[in-house]
C-alpha cells in the first residue's frame, strides 16, 4: 500500500526540481493522491505537470535560507473558544446524506481484505 | 418591473424600507430577470424560487409590523456555491458533490439570512475555486454578461455574471488567488478580498485554508461595502478569525463618495503592469493613477521585489494545501460514491470516486500538493514557498511605510474568449498575476471598473494593509464618483 510519507517522483529517479514528470512518476502521485487515472490522463498530465512544476521551481531563484516560512498571514497563537456543551448535527439529517447508511450508521466499503 | 432590478443594493434597501415597494416585488422582480437572460448567462446552479419569495415574504411582514430592519433588509443576493446552505444543493461546481444538501449553514449564510438579505440561489464556479474562468464548472461555464462568448472571470464567475448581468445586485465571492477580484474586474462590477480572517471561513468548502476568504460583489463601491459589514465579524467556528472590530467600510465608502483624496498616499507597484499585459488594460490603468492624481492624491512609484515570485508560490502553497483538503472526498460521509460493489475495496472504492468525481484541474492541483509536499521536495518546493510568501509580506510592510494604498491592474487581460486558454495551465494561472500577492500576505484588496478595452471591462486594483479594508473602499468610491459609469452591457437578446 502506498505511504503518504514515500518519496514520489524520486522514486523513479527521474524528477527533480528543475527536472521531468514522467508517466510512472504520475502514476505514483495518482497512487499517492488515490485517483484512479486512465492510461490516457498520465500522458496528458505527464505532459502539463512537468510544465507547471517547472514554472513554480522559479522559487528556488529566491535566495531564502534564513528567512522564516509564513504558514498564515495573520498570526495567532492558542485561539480558544469557551469550553461548552451544545448539541450536535442531528444524526438522521447527517446520514441522510450518506452515500451507503446502516444501523443509523455510514457504511463503509471494505476494509479487510482476503488474505491471498 | 423589470428596472427594479437596475437599482443598486442600497437604494433597494431605502425603497423597501419606506414602503415604496415590497420585497416579494423585488425578489419576483430578479427571478423573472434570471428567467429572462440566464439561458444565456448560466451564472446560476441553482436558482431557489420559494425560499427567496418566503424570504423576502418575511422582510415584508417585518415591515407592517414595524420591526426594525437591518440595512440590507429585502435585497437580494446570489450565493457561490461553495458556501453551504442548509438543505439547497451545494456543488463547489463540482461531480462529486452533486446533489448534496447541507445539513448546516455556513456562518456567513446565516448572517446573510439573519440581515433578511433575499438569497435568489447558488451560482456557478471553477470546480473547488480552482480556476479563472468558471469553464472548470463540472457543470458547463458561465458566459460573461459584455460578451457571450467569453468568460466572467474566476473561480467566482457565476456570482460575478449574476451581478453583471442584473440577476442580483449583489452577491458572495470566495477568493484563494484572486477569484473575487478577477472576475469583478473581466464584468465591470466592484468585489473585495478582505483582509483574511475578517470573514469567517466556517462553512466554506476548504480550497488552500490559509489563502480561502469570502468577499462581496456589488454594482457599487458602497453596495459592496453594506455585504462587507453583513459578513464580516469574529466568528468563534473559524479559528483563524480576527477578534476586533469590523472595518468601517460603509463609512469609508460614503466619505470617498465625497471625491477627496488629498493627502491619501498611493504607491504605483513597478513590478505588476509592462511585458504581458495588454496594452488597452495598461492605458486604463495609467489613465486611472491620473485621476486618483486628479483627486489630490499624492502618486508614487513603489517597488515590490519578489512580487514576480507570487504566482510560482502561490502555485506551490495553494496546490498544497488543497491536496490535505481534498483528501476528505473520500466517498463515505457523504457525496458520490463509485465501485462499492462489495468486492473492490475501501482504497479502491475511494480511488474510482474520486476519479471520476474530480475534474482535470482539481486532479492537477492534487498531484502537484502531493508532489510538492513529498519528502525529498518538501524543502524545495512547499518550504521555500512559504519562505518566499515572507519575503512579499516584508515587501508590503515595506511599500506600507511609504504609502498608504498601492495600486495595479487588477487582471492582466480583459476577458478572453470562452475555449482560449482551459488546454493550456500556464495560460489559464497567470490570469492571477496581479492578485496574487495580496493573497499570500493577507492582506485587503478591491477591484473597482475603470473603463473598457476594446468594449470590455477593465479593473483597477486598490490594496491595503491588513485591517484597513476601509482604505480599499474610501479610494475606490472616490474613484468611482470621478469616472463615467460602465454602460450596461449588451447582452444578447435583451433589448433594453
Amino acid at each position: 500500500m502506498p505511504d503518504a510519507t514515500e518519496p514520489a517522483a524520486d522514486a523513479t529517479g527521474a524528477a527533480g526540481p528543475s527536472g521531468r514528470i514522467s508517466r510512472d512518476d504520475v502514476a505514483h502521485l495518482a497512487r499517492l493522491a488515490r485517483l484512479a487515472v486512465t492510461d490516457e490522463e498520465l500522458d496528458v498530465f505527464a505532459g502539463q505537470l512537468d510544465v507547471i512544476l517547472g514554472a513554480v521551481a522559479r522559487v528556488g531563484e529566491v535566495a531564502a535560507a534564513d528567512i522564516p516560512p509564513t504558514t498564515h498571514a495573520v498570526a495567532m497563537t492558542n485561539v480558544f473558544r469557551p469550553d461548552e456543551v451544545r448539541p450536535s448535527l442531528p444524526r438522521d439529517e447527517v446520514l441522510a446524506e450518506a452515500p451507503a447508511v446502516e444501523d443509523h450508521k455510514f457504511r463503509v466499503p471494505r476494509i479487510l481484505m482476503d488474505e491471498a | 418591473m423589470t428596472d427594479l432590478t437596475r437599482r443598486t443594493a442600497a437604494e433597494t434597501a431605502a425603497a423597501v424600507a419606506s414602503g415604496e415597494v415590497s420585497a416579494v416585488e423585488v425578489a419576483q422582480a430578479h427571478l423573472d430577470r434570471i428567467a429572462e437572460v440566464d439561458g444565456q448567462v448560466h451564472a446560476f446552479l441553482h436558482v431557489d424560487t420559494d425560499g427567496a419569495l418566503a424570504a423576502a415574504k418575511a422582510v415584508d411582514e417585518k415591515i407592517a409590523a414595524g420591526e426594525e430592519l437591518s440595512p440590507l433588509a429585502g435585497v437580494p443576493l446570489a450565493m457561490k456555491d461553495v458556501v453551504v446552505t442548509k438543505g439547497l444543493p451545494t456543488t463547489a461546481g463540482s461531480k462529486i458533490h452533486e446533489g448534496w444538501r447541507p445539513p448546516y449553514d455556513a456562518t456567513i449564510t446565516r448572517r446573510i439570512k439573519d440581515a433578511g438579505i433575499v438569497m435568489l440561489g447558488k451560482t456557478n464556479m471553477d470546480e473547488f475555486a480552482m480556476g479563472s474562468s468558471t469553464e472548470n464548472s463540472a457543470y458547463g461555464p458561465s458566459h460573461n454578461p459584455w460578451d457571450l462568448g467569453r468568460i466572467p472571470g474566476g473561480s467566482s464567475g457565476g456570482s460575478s455574471a449574476a451581478v453583471a448581468a442584473f440577476e442580483a445586485p449583489l452577491s458572495i465571492g470566495t477568493d484563494t488567488g484572486g477569484s473575487v477580484r478577477q472576475p469583478a474586474a473581466v464584468t465591470g462590477i466592484v468585489g473585495h478580498k478582505p483582509t483574511y480572517g475578517a470573514v469567517s471561513r466556517n462553512g466554506l468548502i476548504a480550497f488552500s485554508s490559509s489563502l480561502d476568504q469570502a468577499g462581496p460583489f456589488g454594482r457599487t463601491v458602497l453596495d459592496a461595502a453594506l455585504l462587507h459589514e453583513v459578513i464580516a465579524g469574529h466568528d468563534p467556528a473559524d479559528s483563524t478569525s480576527i477578534r476586533g472590530p469590523v472595518a468601517p467600510v460603509v463609512a469609508a465608502a460614503r466619505e470617498g463618495a465625497r471625491g477627496d483624496l488629498t493627502g491619501v498616499r498611493i504607491g504605483v507597484v513597478r513590478e505588476l503592469g509592462g511585458e504581458g499585459y495588454q496594452p488597452g488594460v495598461l492605458a486604463s490603468f495609467e489613465a486611472a493613477v491620473e485621476t486618483l492624481r486628479g483627486l489630490g492624491a499624492d502618486i508614487r512609484e513603489v517597488s515590490c521585489p519578489h512580487f514576480g515570485y507570487a504566482l510560482a508560490a502561490y502555485y506551490l502553497i495553494a496546490p498544497s494545501e488543497a491536496s490535505s483538503n481534498l483528501a476528505r472526498f473520500d466517498g463515505v460521509r457523504y457525496g458520490l460514491r463509485v465501485g462499492d460493489d462489495g468486492v473492490n475495496s475501501l482504497e479502491d472504492v475511494m480511488s474510482l470516486t474520486r476519479e471520476a468525481g474530480f475534474g482535470a484541474e482539481v486532479k492537477r492541483r492534487i498531484m502537484i500538493g502531493t508532489y510538492a509536499l513529498s519528502s525529498g521536495y518538501y524543502e524545495a518546493y512547499y518550504g521555500q514557498a512559504q519562505k518566499v510568501r515572507t519575503l512579499i509580506s516584508r515587501d508590503f510592510a515595506a511599500a506600507f511605510e511609504q504609502v498608504d494604498v498601492l495600486v495595479s491592474p487588477s487582471s492582466p487581460f480583459v476577458a478572453f474568449g470562452i475555449g482560449e486558454r482551459i488546454d493550456d495551465p500556464m495560460a489559464m494561472y497567470i490570469n492571477d498575476l496581479c492578485t496574487l500577492p495580496a493573497s499570500l500576505a493577507g492582506t485587503p484588496a478591491i477591484s473597482v471598473p475603470s473603463g473598457l478595452s476594446e468594449g470590455l471591462p477593465v479593473g483597477l486594483q486598490i490594496m491595503a494593509p491588513a485591517l484597513a479594508d476601509e482604505r480599499c473602499y474610501r479610494v475606490g468610491a472616490a474613484f468611482e464618483a470621478a469616472v463615467e459609469p460602465l454602460v450596461v452591457p449588451r447582452l444578447v437578446g435583451v433589448t433594453r
